[in-house]
């Protein structure tokens, strides 16, 4: 079995770069939380290469806190939208400032 | 090495879907095709629990949770649509910027030389031995025992989190803890209290 891990960290590097285009240009909160979980997903797809690549099972180990994470902020954050959309019904982030300091 | 391309194309495509849907459902329906694709790809990588935790975890909780949030958000009045993009002035400069970014790196991983062969010990050939459940759970619970644990403890204050952000009010922004009645009781005890002076 051959590997080639340039791909998988250049297709890592696609999705986290389409996921940044997602959080940036996006307003909807909603989507921007979908694409922090594709920026959680190239960095896990990372970690699951490197790991293949080193034969080191840590790198799944660093996969596995990752998505606990994740569904700790998607759980977090879903929740501050339903909160925030419950006073306002605005879907868009740029004009929510119930939580500007 | 088929597989890989037609999973990478998949993977692609969905994530454009995602950033580039109408409306949410659309959205999270990309995801999921985003995810499945992502756990096949595991698959191939020989990280079988992170497989299966992907679709466990991934497809089956969270992609759950924002179809409720989804579906609580788009039954008010006013239909839940979605907002314009923001200024182009923001939108394409981060796109050329983020190619250019994208492009250091793939022209970095593929300069920088990781090969299989050259990484210290060599990439297993045995399919069975590396990233099995037996493996992942030993290191889990043996060299990993304390990140485990701080895990746990991560997703205990994520829970008080949300209790404490979303639990405090019902429907219309009434409190649902009964804060109106002592309000209601204080003018009876305060002018008890207040008679002697």
């Amino acid at each position: 079995m051959s590997i080639a891990p340039e791909q998988y960290i250049a297709l890592s590097a696609v999705l986290f770069f389409i996921g940044v285009v997602g959080v940036i240009v996006r307003r909807n909160p909603l989507i921007m939380l979908m694409s922090i979980e594709l920026l959680f997903n190239a960095a896990n797809l990372a970690f699951v290469t490197f790991a293949r690549v080193w034969s080191n099972i840590d790198g799944h180990i660093f996969a596995f806190l990752v998505i606990t994470v994740a569904a700790a902020e998607a759980a977090i954050g879903l929740a501050i939208v339903a909160v925030t959309f419950r006073r306002t019904p605005h879907v868009d982030v740029d004009e929510v400032a119930a939580l500007r300091g | 090495m088929i597989e890989f391309w037609i999973l990478a194309i998949l993977m692609i495509a969905s994530a454009v879907f995602v950033i580039s849907a109408k409306k949410p459902v659309y959205s999270v329906v990309g995801l999921l095709g985003n995810f499945i694709a992502l756990a096949a790809m595991y698959l191939t990588l020989q990280a079988e629990f992170l497989a299966v935790m992907q679709i466990v975890v991934y497809s089956g909780a969270i992609l759950i949770l924002f179809v409720f949030v989804i579906a609580l958000l788009s039954s008010g009045v006013t239909p839940f649509d979605v907002g314009p993009n923001r200024a182009r002035g923001i939108g394409i400069p981060a796109a050329v910027f983020g190619v250019l970014a994208l492009g250091a790196i793939v022209v970095t991983a593929i300069r920088s030389g990781i090969h299989a062969g050259a990484a210290p010990g060599g990439a297993t050939g045995d399919a069975g031995v590396f990233g099995s459940v037996a493996s992942f759970g030993a290191s889990l619970f043996t060299t990993n025992l304390l990140p485990f644990e701080v895990t746990a403890f991560v997703l205990m204050v994520s829970v008080i989190g949300v209790v404490l952000i979303a639990g405090d009010e019902g429907p219309g922004g009434v409190p649902r803890r009964k804060k109106r009645r002592a309000i209601e009781r204080e003018p009876i005890v305060k002018p008890i209290a207040r008679v002697p002076r």
